[in-house]
């Protein structure tokens, strides 16, 4: 069975319109908790629907993924390196996931109805909950420390294959 | 076409750095300042001393044509509320505060919010959260401080004249809690109108002879038990000479104002055990209907005091409380 040299162009585009959308989120994220300037309420409100987004993207990125042969991994790497690869990847999606869903319910159990760019409302309860708020607030700040870190690890890797290994893994996704 | 990559994924962490290395105060800083060198686990940053009203507010309709928020509609929406002092000390004395204040929340539907947060004085001294540092430092350092801070500030000459003339009543049901900042009340048409309101009491309370650190707490609780405590719901109308970005700046009292119905206090509770504890008033949570202004203070207000409640709030659920609880 003949492996595809490059990622399909819809998990290319995926992949690079995402990756600009959680770096954009995570600035945003740590610049609108610190932030006392008239726009940090406006960042806000779009971190928080963006957050939709992210989370429709991540979805339908996982079911394309599916439809399409992924390219081989390179031979020349041991067992326990194609093991990491893997498990990186789903680490990533997890956290993908996971990101957006925390969010949602620290603002959901602060009872405070999330504005989707005007067009509608996500619910929230009805009476504040502080001990569940407080869990998915400090979740929701770990895992962007967690999601970072592991980018960070995504990251180098690819310019490892790319500048050290000389492979085509990063070609592959470009 | 990797170079456009690398430029689109490096532009937010450029534009962060950039924003992180300026020397603006922060919402950690402002918290910091606020809850001073020790702080009280678990309560409010700011404003840590209250206790939790209820009631409801009585809407007459006059404020339907002007913003679709649905508790303008004629009826009633049950509320929730805090009335509280100044400060970041839960335990201290009513009577030595500066400012009274009152805080509501109604919970419309799972979609729709507002929160509302009030004070006794009608405008700030100063127009920028920057400022409003500095001016928190002054009054910790003393009198002095606040002295020649204020010669330095002239813009909070009208804020200096209210503190002048202003008489602490006997109760907190006879004070007037304004809202300072200025919103827009959105009609069905999408046409805004800049409001500031104020909760105007109806009854008035002598000092008297209040005695205790807790003297408004125990009249209030005693007041609400005997009788309903009722205050009007007053809108004023900015006309397009006033500037709602300022909340240094009273509007001209010839300025429309409209009633939009009552607010009536039924219940009251101490804090911990009611409703209003788990609440954070962030202002800037609105319904349909009800936008924020570019006020720089009000616009610095959910980043603070959404700092002040994730540390209240995991200070609480790590068991900051339970020993006042139960108590």
């Amino acid at each position: 069975m003949n492996k595809p040299t490059q990622f399909s162009l819809s998990m290319r585009v995926l992949h690079w319109g995402m990756a600009a959308l959680v770096m954009s989120m995570l600035a945003a994220g740590l610049l609108m908790i610190r932030s006392l300037d008239p726009w940090q309420l406006t960042i806000m409100t779009l971190h928080k629907a963006f957050g939709i987004i992210a989370v429709v993207l991540v979805t339908v990125r996982l079911l394309n993924r599916m439809r399409h042969k992924l390219p081989a991994v390179p031979n020349d790497l041991s067992a326990l390196q194609k093991k990491a690869a893997t498990a990186s990847h789903w680490l990533l999606y997890g956290l993908l996931f996971a990101m957006p869903i925390s969010g949602y319910l620290m603002q959901y159990f602060a009872a405070r109805p999330i504005e989707v760019f005007g067009w509608f409302r996500l619910p929230a309860a009805l009476q504040v909950d502080i001990y569940n708020y407080a869990v998915f607030r400090e979740l929701h700040g770990w895992l962007a420390i967690a999601l970072t870190g592991v980018i960070a690890l995504h990251v180098s890797a690819a310019l490892h294959h790319h500048f050290i290994r000389k492979d085509n893994v990063l070609k592959s996704m470009l | 076409m990797k170079q456009l990559y690398l430029a689109l994924l490096l532009l937010p962490a450029i534009g962060g750095l950039h924003a992180e290395a300026s020397d603006k105060v922060s919402a950690q800083q402002f918290v910091d300042l606020q809850q001073g060198k020790t702080a009280f686990a678990g309560f409010r940053r700011a404003h840590a001393k209250g206790l939790c009203v209820s009631g409801e507010f009585r809407s007459n309709g006059n404020l339907q044509s002007y913003s679709k928020a649905s508790l303008f509609q004629p009826g009633t929406t049950p509320l929730v509320g805090r009335l509280s002092i100044a400060g970041n000390n839960p335990a201290a004395p009513d009577l030595k505060a500066p400012v009274r204040s009152l805080a509501l929340s109604f919970s419309l539907s799972r979609t729709e919010q507002w929160r509302l947060a009030m004070n006794t004085p009608p405008v700030m001294a100063v127009a920028d959260p920057h400022s409003f540092y500095q001016q928190i430092q002054a009054i910790q350092a003393g009198p002095d401080a606040i002295k020649q801070f204020f010669a330095q500030h002239p813009e909070s000459s009208e804020f200096l004249t209210w503190a002048g003339q202003y008489q602490p009543t006997g109760s907190f049901a006879a004070e007037t809690y304004n809202s300072i900042n200025a919103f827009y009340l959105v009609n069905a048409k999408g046409e805004p109108q800049a409001v500031r309101w104020a909760m105007q009491p109806t009854v008035s309370v002598a000092p008297g002879n209040l005695q205790g650190d807790n003297a408004l707490q125990q009249e209030i609780a005693t007041r609400i038990a005997a009788d309903q405590v009722v205050f009007d719901w007053v809108f004023t109308l900015a006309d397009a000479t006033d500037d709602e970005t300022n909340s240094t700046k009273a509007w001209p009292a010839s300025r429309q104002q409209i009633t939009a119905g009552q607010i009536v206090l039924t219940g009251s509770t101490a804090q911990l055990d009611g409703d209003c504890h788990a609440i954070n008033f962030d202002p800037l949570v609105l319904p349909t209907g009800i936008t924020a202004t570019a006020d720089p203070i009000l616009r610095a207000r959910s980043a603070a005091y959404a700092e002040s409640y994730r540390r209240r709030a995991k200070e609480q659920r790590q068991g900051a409380l339970q020993e006042s609880s139960n108590e």
